[in-house]
């Protein structure tokens, strides 16, 4: 179990590494937190020819407010997201959830940019880009363009990066006011990967109304799964225990699509998944009304 | 063969300098060239986290690490925690009086995360530690004595 040999790039800037992949193509792979993909290469599933790193590239490590945004640098360590006072403050599912991802030891060394560009179905940080509408900014030789999280996660590990690109920032906009959160997932250890996970955000209007609701799930298909159907029903609705169920039902049964593994069934997936989404709704509503 | 970096590495706060292929892990590194046999290498995939070290004072995997990148940087393992075997680290005598081991391979990783974990939580609860403890695989123990002796750790330390 050891990795196949490659050339070694270790770049002090962005410009650098934006260079040496146009110059390299398909034969460069970016090394980010490595979490994944050094496994990938022990095991020698992947064996790039060369590996640019983007360890010492310190401008890209960063978290800041930005008017009504939170900016995170795409090499921030899983483990500052996770600790992090702003992202605490305004995007509370993010900081909620972080602790699911992998372990501390996982958490020092990744990074946000990386989980996200590695696009596993079964990860969380892809869900929780979808969840809090993040958008994406992917730079290349030439220049820059954003992405919305809708449109990044294409397929199974498969994103809407060209291969001259890298992904530098990711903006995370305030959570609404009025809007509850929560995040669920069950793993046979903690910090192994979930056999299912549900992230839901509830807003409620003035007169207590759903005014916006979403549902986002991991492992339920080939990339984060965002249940679209069953939010919408509960738009405009004071919610109750039987929409929430209706809901939770309709998504379960409809709208993912787990292929089960090892240690599950798709079947046990499914049940997961909607005892998970009555939770997770349960307390996103609870929360959103204390925030009345 | 790929080309060989030369890098110098600060391990228990001594300095080496070797040269390394890219594609040597730092789990390697640390056992076959410079000798420091107390990191274990179970799994290489992350999950066992039996060759879990400190990476400037943090607990990480170093079979996720390449040699390379911790070029300039600084690197505990466990034989960096006693000074000789009469003057053991609290957290190891702990793991001594408490029998937080029986074979003993998953105990250096185990060493290595709860090191950092008790800094950042002098006093924690039986669920803290149990989720700290969770990305370290053991098993012999059922971890109940490994529980107890990160608590009598706690103790001693505060």
């Amino acid at each position: 179990m050891k990795p196949a040999p490659f050339e070694y790039h270790a770049p002090s800037t962005l410009d650098e590494a934006l260079s040496l992949l146009s110059e390299h193509g398909d034969d460069a792979k970016l090394l980010a937190g490595g979490q994944s993909l050094v496994p990938a290469m022990n095991f020698r599933i992947v064996q790039p020819g060369r590996l640019v790193d983007l360890n010492r590239i310190t401008e890209l490590s960063y978290i800041r407010e930005d008017g009504n945004v939170i900016r995170v640098g795409a090499m921030a360590r899983e483990r500052h997201v996770e600790f992090d006072p702003s992202i605490a403050k305004h995007t509370p599912l993010l900081h909620e959830a972080a602790p699911n991802i992998a372990h501390p030891q996982i958490r020092n060394r990744g990074t946000i940019g990386g989980s996200i560009v590695n696009a596993d179905p079964a990860a969380e940080l892809p869900v929780l880009m979808l969840a809090l509408d993040a958008r994406l900014k992917a730079k290349n030789n030439s220049g820059e363009r954003w992405i919305n999280a809708q449109e990044f996660f294409v397929g199974m590990f498969t994103t809407a990066l060209e291969p001259d690109e890298i992904l530098v920032e990711i903006e995370l906009p305030f959570m609404p006011n009025r809007t509850g959160w929560s995040f669920m997932e069950v793993a046979p250890r903690a910090g192994d990967y979930a056999l299912m996970g549900v992230a839901a955000l509830v807003t409620l209007d003035d007169a207590g109304k759903c005014e916006s609701a979403k549902l986002v799930y991991l492992n339920a298909g080939d990339g984060p799964v965002n249940a679209k159907e069953a939010a919408e029903s509960l738009k405009g609705e004071n919610l109750n225990e039987k929409l929430i169920e209706s809901a939770a039902a309709h998504a379960s049964k409809n709208e993912i699509t787990p292929f089960g593994n090892v240690h599950t069934s798709p079947e046990f997936q499914r049940h997961l998944a909607n005892v998970l989404t009555i939770r997770t709704l349960k307390q996103a509503l609870q929360r959103a009304g204390e925030s009345q | 063969m790929t080309r060989s970096n030369s890098i110098t590495i600060t391990v228990n706060e001594q300095e080496y300098t070797r040269e390394v292929e890219p594609r040597m892990l730092l789990s390697d590194f640390l056992r076959h060239e410079l000798g420091l046999t107390g990191t274990h290498v179970g799994c290489e995939h992350g999950v066992c986290g039996a060759c879990t070290i400190m990476f400037n004072g943090e607990s990480m995997r170093s079979c996720l690490i390449f040699a390379v990148q911790a070029d300039g940087q600084s690197i505990t393992t466990v034989e960096g925690l006693a000074k000789d075997k009469d003057d053991l680290h609290p957290l190891q005598q702990s793991f001594w009086e408490a029998h937080g081991l029986q074979c003993g391979y998953c105990t250096p990783g185990i060493l290595m995360s709860m090191i950092p974990f008790l800094k950042q939580n002098p006093n924690p609860t039986e669920d803290e530690i149990r989720h700290a403890l969770s990305g370290n695989l053991c098993r012999c123990t059922g971890y109940q004595h490994i529980v107890d002796a990160v608590k009598l750790a706690a103790e001693k330390i505060s």
